[in-house]
């Protein structure tokens, strides 16, 4: 039975948001820190409150912590030690690993993140943008009140047009294959594997091999939390529409061009289902458009490529042990629309995402330095994910086709990672817990 | 006939190949982190290692047992390792002063950080077990804990000083893919006649 009173909302459900804000703070003091999340506490909604309330709520606000924060905090040493080696260590020190290299690498990341004084992040979404107005100027009046918190930086958040369904800068459609946790009510649609155990996403349950093991201490801490790898990745969109553009004549070619890249159309009907051209039903049908595997539907990528993003970040059955390897996302795009017959205008525009799981080393840091980095998965030789991977335009991208298969080389980097870090987000008590630290127990 | 591409580099495999690698195991200037610490480099042998740690002592009859178990295992369902993308494993016992020590080499396509939790999940779940219980020092909890089972492989661990190859850094699959050229080949030409 999930405890949903005391899990953090973002970890079970999505919420009807088309704008938001993360800000990034950090705690001059223990105290000060404190003072802080006691005040911020009552806002965090649990999945029980998020969805008791759905209807008629407008504002989600969820709060993370670093292993600094913690620290700062003043959770002891010993507790300390338990957190797993990677989570300890964080995002900055595991860079070259995770493929952040180059212009990639934390040197050039921008708003703290960078910083080992980066201790929290409060993430709120909202419904439209007077209600984020209101939310930021509430918080923005309570932290002046704190004056042991300092602000590093805030990232406005803000849906991409048309509002019809999720996409990215680029247009293609997110949201379609996330894990459905045993438990959680929901039920999977076809194709996306059955409800897994709910401890490969919050800490506490039994997992894929079975009951939890060598949890961070004390148990009320660690209990319904999970841990957070975000991630801000700038889009090129400029250079992505005129890479499409040298690289394909028409604009139905730009399209497959866009799709085979992804592994769906960017309406996001899958490749598998649709090769040859475009289905916006199928994309927008839930019961279709994930029910397909690779194996047997399409074993040698004539439909999707081996190397494309979707079959890098969920291989399905072409892939051991996929259940100990899947992900939650979560996030939303930020920075200004760039409509598609406008130039590059030189602004940042990209995804803010988190990747939400028990364990970053086997989970998130699988995904990114195998999945997405490794240059021979599948035997591809010398290719990485074409949207997310480590590209340095010495890369290539191979389309298989009859009779001889299309090869890309030189491919460009479509993004790069503006910053990151690892959170732990702990269950609506253990957030109490941590705000009265410092009182008598 | 050279088209052989590993890790970004164009390999000639027609070309024989040496390496000699440096005292512990990888190059200092360009050595490559993985998720549980530094890669052993890829070698004109591919990747590998050698593990060689002491048996407790009057548990040699299991490594036998052990033997016949994957040879009716891997017989039964032959692609059993397959996630593993093995060329070759070696498992060797030998006596020193009158202690009993196990070696255990592998050689294969990818490095072994990659994909060492699958194969903590294979061991655990094909009912082939490990072996290694038997080896002194080896973690109890093994089965749910990768991070320390994957610590006692690295401490184990006897890099190469060199390696050679033959037909250097080609995979296993493109080994299989030439072989059903040839017999598609053959089969071709049986068919013309």
């Amino acid at each position: 039975m999930l405890e949903l009173d005391d899990i953090q909302y973002i970890l079970l459900m999505r919420v009807p948001a088309l704008t938001g804000r993360y800000e990034f703070l950090s705690f001059r003091n223990a105290t000060g820190g404190r003072a802080w999340l006691s005040g911020i506490r009552e806002k965090v909604q649990s999945a029980a409150d998020a969805r008791a309330s759905l209807e008629k709520e407008k504002r989600w606000v969820t709060v993370a912590l670093t292993w600094n924060g913690l620290r700062a905090l003043g959770v002891d040493e010993t507790s300390l030690a338990t957190f797993p080696e990677e989570f300890k260590q964080g995002m900055v020190a595991r860079a070259e690993m995770l493929g952040d290299t180059g212009p990639n690498h934390p040197d050039n990341w921008v708003g703290g993140l960078a910083s080992p004084g980066l201790h929290a992040i409060v993430i709120l979404f909202a419904g439209d943008e007077a209600e984020r107005e209101r939310c930021v100027m509430e918080h923005n009046k309570f932290i002046s009140q704190c004056k042991d918190v300092e602000v590093l930086s805030s990232l406005d958040l803000q849906a991409v047009p048309p509002f019809i369904y999720a996409h990215d800068h680029f247009g293609y459609r997110d949201r379609l294959s996330q894990p459905v946790i045993e438990g959680s009510g929901e039920v999977p649609t076809p194709g996306s594997g059955a409800p897994l155990k709910p401890g490969e996403f919050i800490l506490g349950y039994p997992d894929e091999t079975g009951p939890p093991v060598n949890l961070p201490q004390p148990e009320i801490l660690s209990r319904n939390g999970s841990y957070m790898a975000y991630r801000r990745l700038q889009e090129h969109v400029g250079m992505f529409r005129d890479f499409l553009r040298q690289n394909a004549q028409t604009v139905e070619e730009q399209e497959l061009l866009a799709a085979k890249l992804m592994g769906r159309w960017r309406s996001g009907a899958p490749l598998v289902l649709s090769p040859d051209k475009d289905d916006q039903q199928l994309a927008a049908d839930p019961q279709r458009n994930n029910a397909f595997n690779y194996k047997e539907m399409d074993p040698q990528g004539y439909a999707v490529p081996l190397g494309s993003h979707a079959r890098r970040m969920n291989p399905r059955d072409t892939a051991a042990n996929m259940n100990r390897r899947r992900l939650i996302r979560r996030g939303a795009t930020y920075g200004p629309y760039l409509p598609e017959d406008a130039a590059e205008d030189g602004a940042e525009r990209g995804i803010a995402a988190f990747v939400i799981c028990a364990s970053l080393i086997r989970q998130f840091e699988f995904a990114q330095n195998v999945w997405a980095n490794d240059r021979n998965f599948h035997e591809l030789g010398n290719e990485r994910d074409p949207i997310i991977g480590n590209q340095d335009g010495t890369l290539e991208y191979k389309i298989p086709k009859r009779p001889i298969r299309k090869k890309i080389t030189g491919l460009p980097a479509f993004t790069t990672v503006r910053g990151g870090a690892y959170f732990f987000l702990p269950g609506i008590k253990a957030l109490h817990y941590l705000a009265t630290l410092g009182d008598v127990r | 006939m050279s088209s052989t591409t590993s890790g970004g580099n164009q390999q000639d495999w027609t070309k024989p190949s040496a390496m000699a690698i440096p005292k512990g195991g990888v190059f200092k200037d360009k050595v490559e982190q993985g998720r549980y610490g530094p890669i052993f480099p890829k070698t004109p042998a591919c990747y590998g290692f050698s593990i060689l740690a002491k048996i407790i002592p009057g548990s040699e009859e299991r490594f036998y047992e052990y033997a016949r178990n994957v040879e009716k295992a891997v017989a039964g369902q032959p692609d059993c390792l397959a996630v593993l993308k093995l060329h070759y494993l070696r498992w060797v016992l030998f006596q020193i002063k009158g202690d009993t020590y196990f070696m255990y080499q592998g050689i294969f396509d990818t490095d072994f950080d990659k994909y060492t939790e699958d194969a903590v999940a294979l061991f655990g779940a094909t009912g082939l077990k490990t072996v290694f219980e038997n080896l002194e020092g080896f973690p109890k909890d093994w089965q749910t804990n990768a991070p320390a089972f994957i610590k006692f492989v690295r401490e184990h661990q006897c890099p190469s000083f060199l390696e050679y190859g033959e037909y250097p850094y080609v995979s296993a699959d493109e080994i299989k893919k030439a072989l059903k050229l040839k017999a598609a080949f053959s089969n071709m030409l049986d068919q013309m006649q």
